[in-house]
């Protein structure tokens, strides 16, 4: 039970994987999009950043839906222009 | 006799329809057809009618294209919210704190704040801690923060001796688990002077101030410095409380520092919650807002009592986290990021809006409704949204053709 805090494996975090490159072209192909119209997650977010996920990356994120049971959304991993403090 | 189907059969059938229904629609409807299968009275035509019954249904209930589906969620919550309580306050589910409800708790969640104006956290615990309120009081002492200010009964500046008194109170020592040692090791720490223990009271310490802190204006200063200082616990924690959920203990604390409660030992850090999204999102990352804003919505709303469909406050999540950061709904945000300059013009600060476009040589491509509306074109929504495009080479040819087989 104890151990090293991973917080993918937290309540509120749905699981994100990364898009392979050929699996991503696909896709977009599939939507008829343009990778910046997807949402976007930013490269330093924690959840980008312990996946390992680089800008440009597209990521999977299948979130519990309660009215879908299962959901998959994508993001786009951009890089961060104006830094928040 | 009648042929009945069999699992394996539906199974099958159901296969080729899975691409066109959702995972949960497709599991509720094989376990439902198997049921009605085991009993012997389910033909191959019924199932596969029962089948596209349920496809075409789902399909029929759709979002159709071009609906206008944020116009409809501004509705459905913006309705709702004109019946709720304006200021509410006071009572909450939990009876000790002070809860901000109805539409002060709304506003403040679509304006993505940085701090909630009462931020509260719910601390699960790990199975060995859970059921054993002993040990949960240890991990609640923890976490709550404490002051110096809190275990002290009498505080007192002699300023002819340039001597600090403070009489702590054992009976508070006690209760938040603190020794004299560790007050003296804090006191210590802040730098003010020579820290010792009254020979005829163990409890009661005095500080002779080092010359820079003599200065009587600084009175203030020097108070809250000694008063303020943290003893133990994670700062921003002002106070725990335990409380029963279900067959567990939990711990709810008022003040928010999700990085910090996570790292104690006892806590289920995998259920850890807070009200404060910004928190979240920093600590867990943007999906995880994502899934705050919905919860904290939805929680708010039920609340009231309102009956509000999730899809709506789902639509809100997802355009408030759009850009991987949490955007508020309005000026700042949602609202002032829109492409059209004249959509923008139209909420909130018109002239301001305009000038600012006007000097930057923005250009307006008429993208979406409110700009349409405006200058009076067709809205590009439902039948608006599809324009026909003619191919006059095209039309040409199938003129000289169908002339020429006459």
């Amino acid at each position: 039970m104890e151990g090293e805090i991973n917080i993918l494996e937290h309540e509120l975090v749905p699981k994100h994987e990364i898009v392979p490159p050929s699996e991503a072209v696909e896709l977009l192909k599939k939507l008829g999009i343009e990778p910046w119209q997807l949402p976007w997650i930013s490269a330093d977010d924690p959840v980008a950043k312990a996946i390992g996920a680089k800008p440009g990356d597209i990521i999977r994120i299948i979130r519990k839906s309660p009215t879908a049971g299962e959901f998959v959304a994508y993001r786009y991993v951009v890089v961060e222009v104006t830094k928040k403090s | 006799m009648e042929k009945y189907i069999t699992e394996h059969e539906i199974n099958e059938l159901l296969n080729n329809v899975k691409h066109l229904i959702t995972p949960q629609l497709y599991q509720e409807l094989s376990t439902k057809l198997k049921d009605v299968a085991r009993k012997r009275s389910l033909t191959r035509e019924k199932a596969i009618e029962i089948i596209n019954e349920v496809v075409k249904n789902y399909h029929k209930a759709l979002v159709d294209p071009g609906e206008a589906v944020g116009t409809i969620t501004a509705q459905s919550l913006g309705e709702p919210s004109t019946q709720m309580t304006l200021r509410v306050f006071h009572y909450a589910g939990v009876r000790e704190f002070n809860v901000t409800l109805g539409l002060p708790r709304l506003i403040e969640i679509v304006d993505a704040r940085r701090k909630p104006e009462t931020p509260i956290m719910e601390i699960y615990l790990t199975d060995d801690v859970k059921h054993d309120l002993e040990k949960v009081k240890a991990v609640a002492r923890q976490i709550e923060s404490t002051l110096v200010e809190n275990i002290t009964q009498e505080f007192s500046i002699d300023y002819a001796e340039g001597i600090v008194l403070l009489k702590l109170d054992p009976d508070m020592l006690r209760d938040k688990g603190v020794s004299v040692e560790q007050v003296i090791e804090v006191l210590r720490g802040l730098e003010v002077g020579e820290v010792e223990v009254s020979s005829d009271n163990p409890y009661e310490i005095r500080i002779a101030l080092s010359e820079e802190y003599l200065d009587p204006t600084k009175i203030e200063k020097l108070r809250t410095r000694v008063l303020q200082a943290h003893v133990k616990g994670i700062p921003n924690i002002k106070k725990t409380i335990i409380q029963k959920r279900g067959d567990e203990y939990i711990i709810i604390a008022e003040g928010s520092n999700l990085e910090a409660v996570m790292k104690i030992p006892g806590v289920d850090w995998r259920r850890v919650y807070t009200n404060n999204i910004y928190e979240i999102e920093r600590v867990l990352g943007i999906e995880a807002a994502r899934a705050a804003i919905i919860k904290e919505i939805k929680n708010t709303l039920d609340d009231q009592g309102l009956d509000v469909d999730i899809r709506h406050i789902m639509l809100l999540a997802d355009m408030m986290t759009w850009t991987g950061h949490v955007r508020q709904v309005g000026r700042m945000g949602i609202a002032g990021e829109k492409p059209s300059v004249l959509a923008r013009a139209t909420f909130e600060t018109t002239v301001q809006k305009l000038v600012e476009s006007a000097v930057a040589g923005e250009e307006d491509k008429l993208p979406s409704i409110t700009e349409n509306i405006i200058i009076g074109q067709i809205i590009p929504v439902g039948t608006g949204l599809v324009q026909v495009y003619m191919n006059p080479q095209l039309v040409k040819k199938e003129l000289s053709e169908t002339s020429a087989s006459r």
